[in-house]
């Protein structure tokens, strides 16, 4: 497997806290514009891989490169975000006491520090790049009301838009699902299967039927390894994945 | 410490954040300057032009405590800033005021010359009475104002920036980092309590005599000095605005309401933090430079932790995250205070502790919060 034409390359990563391994040898790959979903069951080490991608956790061994060239092991959190990785948490944190529209201009790309951001006017370039997110988002109706008075689902999509903004290459999206009806669940994966092919798509997430409903491959994890792959059939199949995992 | 922190305890609950257009200035502000150009206009007609045997004349003593209260208003606006706005909450800020205080003191000992007790011509009282023989090296260059203009400035902003620096780096935040202002605060009390620091101990500075070749004694100097404090605290008001409505202050509230996500956003949330704790430091600097030449005197104590927690608690009386709910606050207690510790001494500080539950417990939003809930239910 070359790294060159992959997207992001993780190959035999171990992070241990106090002896225990919460990631052993973990080696797997994404493709350009691919989705890829990841399932296991807690502590199987997922979010530990978000950390270590997001270079919020170092690991004690092993590699993580994003393209060809970039390692992800020598930069810093800002840098990795600014190399175009973009992680959307498990819990929703949109800025409460900002606007929608305030909460994307935030996350558009490029000024950072303190001086250029007093001195930042939004441009008309810029204003329609956040119109076109909102739409894509659907939240262009909210886009005056307060991050705190969105319902759920919204501030996970209003998330989603946060990351789109900064264009980023690999989306990483931990549990985009949890505690959405129906008809949210519905939306978010339409959502995440518009983005993929433009970006590349890590999603983590527990829901079966959503995975399904999105995923063309699967990656299960426990226990800090990868112990089965392909597509939902396959690895619903998988004797070793149903004992762990299914619990069947 | 990571993670999307919450400002712990009693100070979370602040919500409210005075936001007006772009660029235009909200109601809040127009009333806030409206009314302290009132006071600068007013306050020295009434002590200049109207006769001492009139009602509305306002004594040397009422200018004197005026602009005590503008400057107090000046160093709530300095904490509403980071407090209010970043969830930085500094029980240290007295140290900068009182830094920028003995930097104009050193000025004001310095123009006092061959007139001093001893009649030293060059070293101020203090100085002979502990046998020095020559001026410290740190004196030098303060007998020119604007060398000591800079100092005002540059000392406090100089402490903001190294202690800032190392605490936001280690990623101090919440109560350990309000524990560790309040240890500086402390610790710059001690030091400026010893004599040989060349502070002049305990008795710190006083007797002054003139500023800029003003005498200080005179009425007219204090109404020009009260002037001049309501401009700074005009400026740095205005200065203040124009942060948190820019695109950086809205950086900044956000990194008090989910630090991480911020920094996840690529933005240099230590950075960002230093910068409005220095221009912090600064504003309380600044505050303590104008206090000096009009209450005549600074010694160690205005180092004292209590005179940091008080700030604070004026900014939450008049309301956080305002900016003028802060001056309202400082203006407001410092009133109540003068009139009680005149009136009922012995019971100023438990009425301070006191108002500080009530409001905590009653109104989070303080005054201000009080003010705008009413206006919006009219």
């Amino acid at each position: 497997m070359s790294v060159r034409n992959k997207r992001l390359y993780l190959e035999d990563l171990t992070v241990s806290f106090d002896g225990f391994k919460a990631l052993n040898q973990l080696s797997l790959y994404v493709d350009p514009g691919e989705m890829l979903c990841i399932i296991g069951p807690n502590g199987a080490g997922k979010t530990t891989m978000m950390d270590v991608i997001t270079g919020k956790t170092r690991p004690d061994s092993g590699m993580a490169w994003f393209g060809d060239g970039v390692n992800l092991l020598h930069l810093s959190e800002p840098e990795i975000v600014a190399a175009g990785i973009g992680r959307k948490f498990q819990k929703p944190t949109v800025f409460e006491q900002l606007t929608v529209f305030e909460n994307l201009e935030l996350a558009l790309a490029g000024t950072r520090s303190f001086l250029k951001t007093f001195r930042a006017r939004i441009t008309a370039a810029q204003h329609q790049r956040i119109a076109e997110v909102l739409d894509i988002i659907g939240l262009a109706e909210h886009s005056e009301a307060l991050g705190r008075i969105l319902a759920h689902g919204q501030k996970q999509w209003l998330e989603i838009g946060m990351l789109l903004m900064q264009d980023p290459e690999l989306l990483l999206v931990d549990e985009p699902v949890a505690g959405m009806t129906p008809h949210e669940i519905e939306r978010t994966s339409e959502l995440l299967l518009s983005l993929a092919g433009e970006h590349s798509v890590v999603v983590v997430e527990h829901d079966m039927a959503f995975v399904r409903s999105i995923a063309k491959r699967v990656t299960v994890l426990h226990e800090g390894s990868v112990i089965a792959e392909g597509d939902m059939d396959k690895v619903q199949n998988d004797p070793r994945v149903r004992e762990v995992y299914l619990g069947v | 410490m990571n993670g999307d922190r919450q400002v712990p305890g009693l100070w979370s609950r602040t919500t409210l954040v005075a936001r007006g257009g772009d660029g235009r200035f909200d109601k809040g502000s127009i009333w806030f300057l409206a009314v302290l150009t009132v006071v600068a206009v007013a306050v020295p007609v009434l002590n200049q032009a109207v006769p001492a045997s009139s009602a509305l004349h306002i004594s040397a003593f009422g200018i004197t405590l005026i602009g005590k209260y503008l400057c107090y208003g000046m160093l709530a606006l300095a904490v509403d800033l980071i407090w209010g706005y970043c969830g930085i909450l500094s029980l240290g800020h007295a140290a900068f005021f009182s830094l920028g205080g003995y930097a104009m003191g050193m000025y004001l000992m310095r123009q006092i010359g061959p007139r001093g007790v001893y009649g030293d011509p060059i070293l101020p009282d203090f100085m002979v009475f502990l046998n020095y023989k020559s001026l410290p090296w740190f004196w030098h260059g303060f007998n020119h104002f604007l060398f000591a203009l800079a100092m005002m400035i540059l000392v406090p902003a100089l402490l903001a920036l190294v202690f800032g620096w190392f605490a936001f780096r280690s990623r101090v935040t919440g109560v350990y980092f309000s524990i560790i202002t309040q240890a500086l605060t402390y610790a710059l009390m001690l030091a400026f309590f010893r004599n040989n620091m060349g502070f002049g101990g305990n008795n710190g500075f006083t007797d002054f005599k003139d500023i800029l070749g003003f005498d200080l004694h005179s009425d007219r100097t204090h109404v020009v000095l009260l002037v001049v404090t309501a401009a700074a605290l005009a400026g740095s008001y205005m200065a203040c605005r124009a942060i948190v409505e820019s695109r950086a202050g809205r950086v900044v509230l956000a990194i008090r309401d989910a630090e991480s996500r911020t920094r996840f956003l690529g933005y240099p949330v230590e950075s960002f933090k230093l910068w409005l704790f220095v221009f912090s430091g600064i504003i309380a600097g600044i505050a303590g430079a104008l206090y000096v030449p009009q209450i005549g005197i600074i010694n160690p104590s205005e180092f004292a932790p209590i005179n940091s927690i008080e700030a604070v608690i004026w900014v939450a009386v008049g309301g956080r995250g305002t900016l003028y709910g802060a001056i309202a606050g400082a203006v407001l207690v410092n009133y109540a205070k003068t009139y009680l510790t005149g009136a009922f001494p012995e019971i100023w500080l438990y009425a301070l502790g006191a108002l500080f539950v009530l409001v905590t417990v009653f109104l989070p939003r303080g005054i201000i919060g009080l003010v705008m809930a009413r206006a919006k239910n009219k």
